[in-house]
């Protein structure tokens, strides 16, 4: 579990590059997993103390207690959905353009 | 893997078939002339199962090959396999049913487990990925003290994976036996020796491929269903409903459920109530409680960690937790429909009085969908059915133990007992064979000796200890640069103290005085029961008839369940801790025990400062965030 010499991990993590990937990233995920965990626990909260906005019928038989419900799926897998694509799109490549760069020895230290 | 195994590989195949068929069976779910029809489903898939590990087992080579399946696994393989090893029994059948009893709240409940993987995939997936290697202690170690991270590590590997196996085993053995009637402990040997082989031969190569081809049958089989119980509406969800709400049977399991206000409520009325919160969950601290622990808890599974071993990149974790999202969700989306199908064509009180949990409702509505009980496609469907839900249980089954095994063998006696990595690669696999064969006959053992208790909750515990324990350390040694073996250590052994011991005065565990209560509950109006059955008999309307049949056989099950309760506890005041009532009035512990476990690792780590923990930060950091030299740390 030794590190391996040829890389020093402090200045991996005072490089510029990696101190801004990791302030989007940080931001970014505190961000979507309190708005997941907090939009979650509506769906209880509202079942619990709310039940006769649960109670109205929105279409036919189907009220909005079960439309709440359908949408919460739509909405984790929304949150995965633009999780992974940011993450594909942006900390991939940023990421790999920092490893890369140590792997390899670029930057000297 | 020798000549010598594979030989014994091969006649353990032959031999398991007949094992199973020529058991004495009691009453099951299949009529008796039907049963060589469900043993054939059930050899053909334990067949094709038993292929794939026999092809495994030439993969198995190095402790990589059999924890991790050498990392060579891929995002979308490794999604299906997550949705394997998560959708249980307890969520297969248990979702399903509790749809068919109670409408809404079955459906609500499904959402938790969904949600769950936000939390998996945003915090713990990638970086799990990049620091650890075969288990959960791996990356506790990696910057705290190793020697104390794999004890406290494995510990709570073990505790929860054995709350988690229990219940599996005793729940796999209850449902083999109602389904096709063999003896109890047949089937809990039948899962066993089959997960072990598995696991035994094939490693993770097989645990994995056991898992895709489960979930690929379980999704089969459930579209197939779907569309059968979909199809007359034209797929219209409004229609749908409300054919269910508007059918007899739902409206009288909810005027049974809601009792006296029933009396004023309309037929159509008592069935919207069905599309309602509230006829299952009544206590909304606790069901949030429940909430915290599926959502934090599924990322401090081991079982479910272990998978993220399994894929060479961060990037292949992130595609997996993302395949796995939209399997586990769409199925869940695919439940609603068996549930309220099952209650609609079914019918709740015909569901319930073949398994008073509900369990038999996605059984029953295949069994339904093909014909009915006399027709051989109806008995086809239920086999096919039946077999799938075998297969769950043994591939979780497998999952769990494999966690479990790693944790011994990798964690306690390479790690702890030699030391290190000095222990050659050969003997490592030994090992953890070793540590499969010890666990898996310690899962048959407590599966037979826990025969006829109530486990179901033990799942639930298993997910808050999790939860309590494994997630704010493995979240924090991720996260916080000031966490340390100290604090670590105080969060394991406080996060899981707090939510066992919790657990063990909460009203989960037998209180004599609440049973005799509930059990007179039954006997007082049994008699009002009975005489409004008697009449319904005498109606001329023979549906009527038939459904007042379906009754009488179910409220003979609960007198003779409330008399069988009240004579277990016969003579006693207390429960086994010596109390009268419950000390802590919630069934899940998470809503006190998560942040109890928060903060020990808190105060444990500003208390105990560690320099190693310190020093080794920003490699940790680094590393989780960008992956540099993850490649190679596979290549071990």
């Amino acid at each position: 579990m030794t590190a391996p010499p040829t890389i020093d991990w402090n200045a991996v993590i005072n490089d510029p590059r990696f101190q801004a990937l990791h302030r989007k990233k940080q931001g970014f995920l505190t961000g979507l997993m309190i708005f997941s965990v907090v939009f979650y626990f509506l769906l209880p909260i509202g079942a619990a103390y709310f039940q006769d906005l649960y109670k109205i019928k929105v279409w036919g038989v189907v009220n909005f207690g079960l439309v709440f419900a359908l949408i919460q799926f739509i909405v984790a897998w929304g949150v995965a959905f633009y999780y992974s694509r940011r993450a594909g799109s942006e900390f991939d490549r940023l990421a790999r353009e920092i490893a890369a760069d140590y792997e390899k020895g670029k930057v000297a230290t | 893997m020798n000549l010598q195994n594979r030989k014994a590989l091969a006649w353990g195949l032959v031999g398991l078939v007949p094992v199973v068929c020529t058991t004495a069976y009691a009453q099951g779910a299949v009529t008796p002339e039907y049963r060589w029809l469900t043993f054939t489903v059930f050899a053909a898939i334990i067949a094709l199962t038993m292929y794939v590990t026999y092809v495994a087992s030439k993969r198995v080579k190095s402790a990589s090959d059999f924890y991790t399946a050498g990392g060579g696994v891929t995002g979308l393989q490794n999604g299906w396999a997550i949705a394997g090893d998560y959708l249980s029994a307890a969520s297969f059948l248990g979702i399903a049913g509790l749809i068919s009893q109670y409408g809404y709240d079955g459906f609500m409940y499904s959402v938790g487990w969904l949600v769950a993987y936000i939390t998996v995939l945003l915090v713990i997936a990638e970086p799990c990925r990049n620091i650890g290697r075969y288990t959960l202690s791996d990356i506790l170690a990696y910057r705290n003290n190793p020697r104390a991270m794999r004890i406290v590590g494995a510990l709570s590997v073990i505790t929860v994976s054995t709350f988690y196996l229990t219940a599996q085993m005793v729940g796999g053995g209850v449902l083999v036996k109602t389904l096709i009637g063999i003896d109890y402990e047949v089937s809990v040997i039948a899962v066993g020796v089959l997960m072990l082989a598995y696991v035994l031969f094939g490693g993770m190569v097989a645990t994995t491929w056991v898992q895709i081809i489960k979930a690929i049958l379980l999704v089969i089989a459930s579209l197939v269903l779907v569309v059968l119980v979909w199809l007359p509406y034209g797929f219209s969800l409004p229609g749908f409903l409300q054919d269910v709400v508007a059918d007899p049977k739902v409206q009288a399991k909810v005027a049974t459920l809601i009792g006296d206000p029933a009396r004023t409520m309309t037929a159509a009325e008592l069935g919207q109530r069905f599309l309602e919160p509230g006829l299952y969950f009544k206590a909304p601290i606790d069901q949030i409680s429940l909430g915290m622990a599926l959502v934090f808890g599924t990322a401090g599974l081991p079982h479910i960690l272990m998978r993220f071993f399994t894929v060479p990149t961060a990037q292949q974790a992130r595609k997996s937790v993302v395949w796995a999202m939209a399997i586990i969700g769409g199925f869940y989306i695919l439940t609603l429909f068996l549930g309220f199908g099952a209650a609609k064509f079914v019918g709740p009180a015909a569901i319930a009085s073949v398994d008073a949990g509900g369990n038999m409702a996605a059984p029953l509505l295949a069994q339904y969908l093909g014909g009915g009980a006399n027709s051989f496609l109806g008995n086809f469907m239920l086999a096919f059915v039946s077999a799938v839900a075998f297969a769950t249980i043994v591939a979780v089954v497998a999952g769990l133990v494999l966690a479990a095994a790693s944790a011994i063998a990798h964690d306690l006696y390479v790690g702890v007992y030699h030391g290190g990595d000095t222990v050659p690669p050969q003997q490592q696999v030994r090992a953890a064979r070793i540590a499969t064969v010890i666990v898996g006959a310690m899962a048959i053992t407590i599966g037979i000796a826990a025969k006829g208790q109530n486990v179901a909750h033990l799942v639930a515990l298993a997910f808050a200890v999790a939860a309590s324990a494994n997630f704010p350390c493995v979240l924090l040694t991720l996260y916080w640069k000031r966490c340390s073996t100290g604090g670590i250590v105080a969060g394991m052994i406080i996060g899981t103290v707090v939510a066992v011991g919790l657990t063990l005065v909460s009203p989960n565990v037998t209180y004599p005085k609440a049973v005799r209560a509930a059990s007179q509950k039954v006997f007082d109006g049994e008699a009002a029961k009975r005489s409004a059955i008697e009449q319904a008999l005498l109606s001329t309307d023979a549906e009527a008839v038939s459904q007042a049949k379906i009754n009488l056989t179910a409220l003979d099950k609960a007198v003779a369940k409330a008399r069988d309760d009240v004579a277990k506890v016969a003579g006693k005041e207390r429960s086994f801790l010596g109390l009268e009532e419950p000390l802590f009035t919630l069934k899940n512990p998470g809503i006190i025990s998560i942040p109890l476990g928060f903060l020990a690792v808190l105060l444990g780590s500003l208390l105990f400062r560690d320099r190693r923990s310190e020093e080794l930060w920003p490699e940790v950091y680094a590393r989780q965030n960008t992956g540099i030299l993850a490649s190679k740390a596979s290549a071990h």
